[in-house]
């Protein structure tokens, strides 16, 4: 007994020189060259535009628990909603997995010791925050009140808010992306350790290969078209309005272009954190590696062909629609393919039910209903009911917050003990998950039937007799904001006071359970060499005899 | 809407059973879907959940077989709903060729309706019980969308061109119409009320209401008068300097380059505020544009007052046979037993 306690205690303790305390200066934070250190600089600034786009949200939700637009006059609410989302989409979506998670992970994840261009991983964060504060100088000089999707000629001609420079923190914004998404790609081509095959890369890197694909060939669309916009505001040269001679259309047209496939930037880092938790919870391989792998590839390529199925009321011709129509539909089977294999992977497995694995199971729910809506809004003839009304916001919400919000949290929770080698409260954060789960769908369930009985979008006012459903969701969306709130007291508690994590808390195979927790600088001391698959728990994985060790250590703690 | 929480429209048009059926068909597939799947993974999370700490399970790597079974079934259900989609789409899109023509104007922030017979309203619309009503569309200013849910359909309206929608009214009743496209700050007061009366009360509310001129009569003044177009195009329209109008609209007219375009609501448009951009062929490129000094409304009533004069002798050919683009001659205000709406004023406007 005594022999284990001290062996225990052994195998707890920190170790002694990692990332975190090399250097504590804050030139050696905000000049860092470490992919991890960066990680938390954008972990930081991610959260607090998250909190800033959730305080937006609630004023939504607030002011659309009565029909009239009493809380906020129209134009106040049309700058609020517009805030929410052009923060929340540009600002914390398409950054949060990639440019956190992805971050910290990649280099590890395939045993290298940082990205290919650690200097330009820098920049991105800085770009980052350039392209931030000129949003934010653009929401507190006076706001922007022309929805995100800024659509001409009423961002060109008639708005009469800062609609430029919103546009011009978007478009610095976008080249972080962009770098961000060179940087990985050339990473996970020229980086791999030694036996670290494309075929035993993590599914988390092959999802973010895809993503950054998308991220470096559909960004540039989004900077040509905000800046088609400015010439237009600016210079009154006719691109977009047709009193200049311009066409409306073609905006929505470069618009979705990149608009589209950022969805998929949004989702598809999700899915490969979902691939590692299911994989790693169950204690076994992944069901059809391959075809998991692959059909992220596929959805970033199709990702690009369908962004027509967003104006099939627009006027576009109806072979274009059709075309659009069936291209969406193809796509959902990728996507189906992934979910199928999920399930598959949980057949026979050792399934353990800690907080990340919570999340995982109600993200699989969610973004089943996510899914399966967005082939509603696929169907031609159903979109023109549907189009422009609180069925789309519920549909893309189930998919952004049920979808990428909740792989985002799991994986917080999962890799949390690897960053910052402690870890949370198990209760505290297994409560939260589920007042996050009943919260989103009070919220945003209602929103289908509401779309349904042809509420719009984007209304400050409302019929009266839709209150019902709109208290349900206002509702749903305080109990939500409640376990959004509690994860960040529980995990800034753990950060300082939380219990010692250990470097491989769940006796997992990935090479980051592999090094130290928190990481050396260097990730590893010595280069890995990899002769194992991707989520290898048998004989091969060395993690057998751990595993023996771990049972013995806590034994006495179960009788 | 009697329900505490109202879960449907009305089901007030003929394409509001088939866009539901449609949903219904969907849901099914979701909730098949939905309980299909989540009830794999929590009979798997609770059969297969830990026994014991840290182990190993057996292993399977996957299947090929199942991995092209859950691809196909999941394409051919997928493309069951693209195909009836897209048959919706269709009917939805596919203008009736016969119809009551209304023509709207949206502006920040409110619905312009005009009916046939003159009678203008404002975020009102009334229209009779089992006519096939067309929507002619524009905007002075930004985008909008006139959406109708109960009866399934709406349309972005959209500055600088006309697009249309169309539907028949099942049932009578008063329903909500509303902007669907953000169109700035009142978007949310830009709505309505659409009003489906019987043939009978239609008729007495087109009488209590004062008409004004007929669309086609506003834009036979304009085109005799105010913006003197009958100085170049004859005020009869039979043409002059400027090229015959008389039975132009809706047929085909051959471009200085020799292109050939279809002479419908877009080119008229075109011709009037661009007029440079296509020259008839044989004509001279001296007409002024327009642009600037014709509204929205007066566009729609010259496109009318063309439209009006295009079954009209002098025609190029006889082959457009469609009502809705050559009304009779001697075609009353009034509707006719059937109950169909027929474009009025077409010959008296222009003996």
């Amino acid at each position: 007994m005594r022999e284990e306690a001290i062996v225990n205690r052994d195998i707890d303790l920190m170790p002694r020189k990692h990332y975190l305390n090399n250097g504590s200066t804050v030139a050696s934070w905000l000049l860092t060259k470490d992919h991890k250190r960066i990680a938390i600089l954008y972990l930081i600034s991610v959260s607090a535009f998250f909190l800033l786009g959730g305080i937006y949200a609630s004023l939504i939700r607030l002011e659309l628990l009565t029909p009239q637009s009493d809380l906020m006059e129209a134009h106040l609410y049309n700058r609020v909603f517009t805030h929410h989302g052009i923060i929340m989409v540009f600002f914390f979506l398409i950054p949060a997995i990639p440019a956190i998670l992805g971050n910290f992970l990649i280099p590890i994840m395939i045993g290298a010791k940082d990205l290919a261009f650690p200097r330009i991983n820098l920049l991105s964060w800085y770009i980052y925050i350039v392209g931030g504060a000129f949003t934010l100088y653009a929401l507190l000089a006076g706001g922007v009140d022309t929805g995100w999707t800024f659509y001409t000629p009423y961002s060109t001609t008639f708005s009469n808010t800062y609609v430029m420079a919103a546009g011009i923190g978007i478009f610095i914004n976008g080249f972080s992306s962009i770098l961000t998404g060179l940087n990985f790609l050339v990473t996970v081509h020229t980086m791999r350790a030694p036996g670290m095959t494309w075929f035993r890369l993590p599914l988390f890197v092959w999802s973010h290969y895809a993503t950054s694909l998308v991220m470096v060939l559909g960004t540039p669309v989004i900077a040509i078209t905000i800046l088609l916009l400015a010439l237009e505001r600016f210079g009154r040269v006719g691109i977009f309005d047709p009193a200049l001679g311009g066409d409306p259309i073609l905006f929505q047209h470069l618009f979705w272009f990149y608009s589209h496939p950022a969805v998929y930037i949004m989702i598809l880092p999700g899915f490969g954190v979902i691939s590692e938790l299911i994989a790693n919870f169950s204690r076994k391989k992944i069901f059809g590696y391959a075809f998991v792998a692959f059909s992220s590839i596929a959805i970033a390529v199709f990702g690009f062909l369908v962004w027509g199925h967003h104006m099939f009321a627009s006027g576009q011709s109806i072979y274009a629609g059709l075309v659009f129509s069936f291209l969406t539909m193809v796509i959902a089977v990728p996507s189906a393919i992934k979910v199928f294999n999920w399930t598959a992977t949980l057949y026979q497995g050792s399934i353990s039910y800690d907080t990340p694995m919570l999340y995982a199971l109600f993200f699989m729910g969610l973004f089943l209903i996510g899914g399966l809506t967005g082939l509603f809004l696929g169907a031609m003839g159903l979109d023109i009911h549907l189009t422009d009304t609180y069925f789309v916001v519920a549909h893309f919400h189930y998919v952004m917050v049920g979808g990428q919000v909740l792989a985002y949290l799991g994986g917080l929770h999962y890799w949390f003990p690897k960053m910052f080698g402690r870890m949370y409260s198990e209760f505290w954060s297994k409560i939260s998950a589920m007042i996050v789960f009943i919260g989103f769908n009070l919220t945003f369930f209602p929103q289908f039937i509401l779309g349904y009985l042809g509420m719009p979008r984007r209304y400050a006012a409302y019929p009266e007799e839709m209150q019902v459903l709109n208290i349900f969701s206002s509702a749903g969306a305080s109990i939500l904001a409640i376990g959004l709130v509690l994860p960040a007291i529980y995990l800034t508690y753990a950060l300082f006071f939380g219990k010692i994590a250990g470097d491989n808390p769940w006796v997992l195979p990935g090479l980051e359970w592999r090094t130290s927790s928190p990481p050396p600088t260097e990730n590893f001391v010595r280069t890995p060499i990899v002769t194992w698959e991707a989520y290898e728990f048998g004989e091969e994985s060395g993690l057998y005899e751990e595993g023996e060790r771990r049972r013995r250590l806590e034994a006495p703690e179960r009788v | 809407m009697n329900s505490w929480i109202p879960f449907f429209p009305e089901q007030a048009s003929t394409f509001a059973w088939q866009v539901d059926g449609l949903y219904f068909y969907l849901v099914a597939i979701t909730v098949f879907f939905t309980v299909l799947v989540v009830g794999a993974i929590v009979w798997f999370f609770i059969r297969y959940r830990e026994r014991e700490k840290y182990i190993h399970p057996s292993e399977i790597e996957g299947s090929t077989v199942l991995e092209v079974t859950w691809s196909i079934i999941p394409f051919i259900i997928v493309m069951t709903i693209f195909v009836g989609g897209g048959v919706i789409y269709y009917n939805l899109y596919r203008m009736p060729s016969e119809a009551m023509e209304i023509y709207v104007v949206g502006k920040q922030w409110m619905w312009k309706f005009q009916h046939p017979t003159g009678q203008r309203e404002i975020n009102e619309l009334h229209i009779p019980v089992g006519t096939k009503v067309k929507l002619t569309m524009t905007t002075e200013d930004v985008l909008h969308d006139l959406s109708f849910p109960a009866f399934r359909t709406k349309s972005d309206v959209v500055p600088g061109r006309y697009t249309a929608l169309w539907f028949e009214a099942t049932k009578p009743g008063k329903y909500r119409i509303y902007c669907a496209e953000y169109c700035g700050m009142n978007h949310s007061g830009m709505g309505g009320w659409v009003y489906v009366m019987e043939q009978r009360d239609f008729d007495n509310w087109l009488s209590g209401n004062v008409s004004g001129q007929t669309p086609a009569e506003a834009g036979k003044d304009l085109f005799e008068n105010k913006l003197a177009c009958a100085s170049c195009h004859a005020a009869d329209g039979s043409g002059g300097r400027g090229p015959a109008l008389v039975g132009l609209f809706g047929k085909p007219v051959r471009l200085a380059g020799g292109q050939t375009v279809n002479a419908d609501e877009a080119y008229i448009r075109e011709s009037i505020l661009n007029p440079q951009g296509q020259i008839v062929e044989g004509y001279q490129p001296i007409m002024p544009t327009f642009k600037g000094q014709v509204t929205e409304d007066q566009l729609v009533s010259l496109i009318a007052y063309i439209k009006s004069i295009a079954g009209q002798t002098g025609a190029p050919n006889k082959l457009n046979t469609t009502p809705a683009t050559a009304p009779q001659p001697d075609a009353s205000r009034n509707f006719d037993t059937d109950g169909k709406a027929v474009e009025p004023m077409g010959g008296r406007s222009n003996p």
